[in-house]
This record gives C-alpha cells, structure tokens and sequence, in this order.
C-alpha cells in the first residue's frame, strides 16, 4: 500500500458511487416517501390499505412460513451434500458441477421445471397412478390443496437455491485448516463430535453469509409462487407486484416494498449478532 | 482465485478409500439420489419443451421420450413476441456484464491497491446492498423512467440488473487484483510504462479469467432476474417478463418451452465457471 493518498483511488470508485446513489439510495428513499404520502401529505394510508386487504395476512403468513421451511432445510441439505461430495474418491468435479447447476436457474425457471413434474398429467401423478395409488390424474396446485401447494413451491425453492448455500459452506470449509480435526481425530474424537465441535463453529462465518442471503431473497419470493400456483397463493413481494402492475396503485406497492426490506433488515441484525464471530474465532 | 474443486479436503479423501465397503454403498446411493434430485426436474420439463400437446397431455406419462419433436420448439419461438423477448434479454444481460465490469472493476482495482479515506465508507456501501431485496427498488424507478425515456427499455432494465451485479463484482475484482503481486506492476513502471499502460500490458492479461467468471455471473443475474424487468417493461419485455406475463394463459408445453430456454445458458455457463465458482463466492459473501 503506498503511503500518501492520491486522487487516483477515488477517480476509480466515483464511476461506482455515482451509479449506485442513483439506482440504489435513491430509490430507497424514493420508496419510503412514497409510501408515506397520500396526495401531497404524509399519512399511513397506504399501509392502512395495505393492511386491511384481504391478502394481506395470507401473504405475511406464507412468506414466513415459506421461508422458516425453506432456509432451514436448505441449510441442512447444502451441509449434507458438503460433507458427501469430500468423502467421494473419484466423480467429485462432475458430481459438484451437477450439484450446483441450480445456481444458474431463475426462480421462474425453477417454477416452470416443477411444474412439469407436479401438474395434473405430469411425471408424480404418472408414477404414483403406476403405483396403483390414484386412480387417474389428481391435482395439486389448486386453491383446495392449500398444503400440497405449499409444499410443491416449498420443494421448488429448495430445489433451486440450496446450490448457492452449497458453494458459500463448500468455500468456507476450504478456508478451515484440516490439521485442525486431525489433531481431534488422534485424540479420538468421533467424527460427528469433530463436525459438531471444530467444522461448524469454524462454518460460522460463511453459515451466516448463507443465511443472510437466503433469508433476504426467501423474502423477496415471487415467481416461483407465481409459475406454481398463480394467485393461489399470496407472498409479500407477489402483492407489490399486483398492486403496482395491475391495480397502478404505487403506494401501497412501495408499502409493501418497505415492509420487505423492514423484514429483511431485521432478520439480517438478527444473524449478525447471534452468528457474530470474535476475530480470535476465525480458522 | 486457484483454489479448484479438486484440492477441496484432501485428508477425507484419503480416508474415503478406506471406507468399508457397506458405507461406501450408502455414500454412492445418497449421492445417486441427490444428483437425480437435481437433474430430474431438468430433464423434465425438457420433455415438456419438445414434447409439444401431445406429450403435455399424454396419460400416464413414461419417462422416455415419447413425442420428442424440435418442431414444437420452433413453433414456440415462432410466437409472437418470443424472439424479441429473447433479444431483450441477451441485450440487458450484456448491457449489465458491460455496466458491471466497467463500474466494478476499477472500484476493485482500487480497493486492492490503495488505502483511502472513505474506503471503509464504500465498503459499507457495497455491502449494505446485500441487506436489501434489491429488485423491489424497480417499484419507484417506473416515474422516473417514464420521464427518462428509459421505460419498456432493455437499458433500462440493464441499468437495474447492474446494481445487482455491481458490488458482486466489486467484491470479486478487488481479491482477484489482490491476487496479482503489485512488483509486476512496479517493474513495467521501470521499464517506462505509464501507470495506464502498465495496467494493460501487465494486470489485465494476468486477470482476464478472472475477470470472465465476473462478466459470467452478472449475465446470469440479469437473465434470471423477473421482478424488476416485470415492472419496467411493458411491450419490450425481457424473457422472464414475458414468460411471467403470459403463465396464465398460455398452454402448458409453451411454458415449459420458455423455461427450458432459461435454463440452458445457466447450464453452460455454471459448466464454463465451474473452477472459479467456490473461490468466486468465498469472496462474494465475506
């Protein structure tokens, strides 16, 4: 690093500053305001509206269902798929290609694929009636199979986005030295007490950087939902969508948009301070 | 940025070979099932895509191909309003790969090389854009775009996509220059380069793989992304805006069709990254 400060440095961020002010502060707060203001006052109209509509309590209700599904058990798979793929001998570079190839998929797309498995004439209902279980096509999307709906985009999701969480643990593992769980092995730790004692506290840090990312974007859930089950089935960031693009009411669509980021925010403090790691804790 | 997926636990490798044989057994079936997890919803609606009505409708289905045809394919990108989608959308994404690399880059390169005042600031900025759903911000940029000119545009959706890419690519670009010892630099000043031309010559060959991983990922962000090209096109819709529009009424082989075509390039280009992406996303979620 050189010791006197140019002007150079700050040449080469302004491009990005600027940018972002523009596209990112700007309509933040352009958010904010519009949801507080009714004609040319501030009031809480909005989120009244908001508020009283008959979505609104099944959309909070679902997307936090949504994502207390979801998170966790992606977690969970992403450290099983982890700890598998290291004990492969061979296939290990194809079997982690294959694996994180989701990462690439939009939730849209994600949604679509499902929906070719689960629709009525689709590939569950092939098999279960080869099974001899159903009688012929049975479905599952609809408004009266609440539950096998939620689980469909459940699956979905996970099915999507546990490849992310995948690649963030797999990156954190490789920063954990293994002389670290030799050194348990030789003093006869069995494996599941050295996960549980050396790997996962290690794992800290990029548990919570997966957490925070799948949390905000749980959040944020959308086409999924939408590609599965329509308007069967309402989520937060779907409501925005449908009262700015079909109702063109932009308020109670920014009330909702700042009660996401609300959540979103949230949950990000509570991971950083129950994840928080001390600098003499890091691998 | 050389870590590859090869070096990942050696040690448990080694002792993989010990394995008895009956864990061993259960270790390939587990991942069997897991791999098949994946892959079969891919290979799925694949079918739905070139089966055409007649396979979407078909019971019981096999899981062969039974009515594959590249005839119901074409017939979707026939449609009108596909193909333009699907040129919005290579548009937008390049526009974002463009926008990132050239704002993120010199953002990274400097945050690797010099220590500032403010730096600590703009590092808080980048990330504080982690925290956001950042997609949702398209909602009060309608207006504006609207007055802009930059509405139903794919630009103007670009423009959104790269705040998304943006500090990803910061992020990346700063360990990667980090990763190219600055004495490199230091001799072709010696040898009569201005800092410029040292930079050329010198850095960005060294960074160019690098660098592609980045561009690769800002493509695949903007080409996934539905909500913020939903809200801000109209006619001029991206393809995941377009597929969003017409779930409702369009028949089911259509939309598999559309889908599949999303997940192709997400297939290759995971393909094209595979040795970067664990060094990648390390860097990208400190």
């Amino acid at each position: 690093m050189p010791a006197r400060t140019s002007w150079i440095p700050y040449a080469l961020i302004a491009p990005s500053v600027v940018f972002l002010g523009a596209f990112f502060l700007i309509p933040l707060v352009q958010t904010i305001w519009l949801s507080f203001s009714a004609g040319d006052e501030l009031s809480l109209a909005n989120y009244e509206r908001m508020v009283n509509d008959l979505n609104f309590s099944l959309a909070v209700r679902n997307t936090f269902l949504l994502t207390l599904v979801v998170v966790p058990v992606q977690v969970v798979l992403a450290l099983a798929m982890a700890t598998m793929v290291s004990k492969l001998e061979k296939g290990r570079d194809i079997a982690l290609w294959i694996l994180t190839i989701p990462l690439g998929i939009s939730d849209l797309a994600a949604g679509l694929a499902w929906l070719a498995l689960l629709q009525n004439t689709g590939y569950l209902n092939s098999a279960l009636y080869a099974l001899g279980l159903i009688p012929g096509p049975v479905g599952w999307l609809s408004q009266e199979t609440p539950w096998s709906l939620f689980f469909a985009i459940a699956a979905a999701e996970v099915w999507r986005a546990t490849a992310i969480v995948l690649v963030i643990l797999i990156a954190g593992l490789q920063l954990i030295p293994k002389e670290f769980s030799e050194a348990a092995e030789i003093f006869g730790a069995r494996p599941w007490t050295r996960f549980r004692r050396i790997t996962l506290p290690l794992l800290k840090p990029s548990l919570q950087s997966a957490l925070i990312l799948r949390t905000v974007l749980a959040f944020e859930v959308f086409a999924v939902v939408y590609a599965l089950g329509g308007r069967n089935f309402p989520v937060l960031a779907g409501e925005a969508y449908t009262w700015q693009n079909e109702n063109q009411n932009y308020g109670v669509a920014a009330a909702y948009a700042v009660l996401i980021m609300a959540i979103s925010l949230a949950a990000t403090a509570v991971y950083l301070r129950v994840l928080r790691t001390r600098p003499e804790q890091l691998p | 940025m050389t870590a590859t997926t090869s070096e990942l636990r050696q040690p448990a490798s080694a002792r993989g070979a010990t394995l008895p044989s009956a864990r061993r057994l259960l270790l390939w079936t587990g991942m069997a099932v897991l791999l098949a997890w994946v892959l079969v919803p891919i290979y799925f609606v694949a079918l739905g895509a070139f089966g055409g009505r007649l396979g979407v409708f078909r019971w019981p289905k096999t899981i062969f191909p039974a009515d594959f045809s590249v005839a119901s394919m074409m017939q979707f990108l026939a449609i009108e309003g596909v193909l333009n989608a699907l040129i919005n959308s290579l548009i937008a994404a390049g526009l974002t790969v463009l926008f990132s690399v050239l704002l993120g880059a010199p953002a990274g390169y400097a945050l690797a090389r010099y220590s500032f005042r403010g730096q600590n600031a703009y590092r808080l900025l980048v990330l504080l854009t982690r925290a956001f759903p950042l997609a949702i911000l398209a909602l009060p940029l309608t207006v504006s775009f609207i007055r802009l000119g930059l509405y139903d545009t794919p630009f103007g959706v670009s423009l959104i996509h790269t705040v998304l890419a943006l500090p990803f690519a910061a992020l990346v670009t700063q360990s990667l220059f980090m990763g190219i010892p600055r004495e490199y630099e230091e001799a072709a000043w010696v040898f009569g380069c201005t800092r410029f031309q040292a930079f050329l010559k010198v850095v960005l060959p060294l960074a160019l793989p690098g660098l592609a991983a980045t561009a690769i990922f800002a493509f695949v962000i903007s080409w996934n992304e539905v909500f913020a090209a939903s809200i801000l096109t109209v006619r001029e819709r991206t393809l995941t805006a377009y597929l969003l529009r017409i779930l409702a009424e369009s028949p089911l082989h259509y939309r598999f069709a559309g889908g599949f075509i999303l997940i192709i390039p997400s297939v290759l280009f995971i393909f094209a990254v595979r040795k970067y992406l664990f060094a990648v996303w390390g860097i990208a979620s400190k």
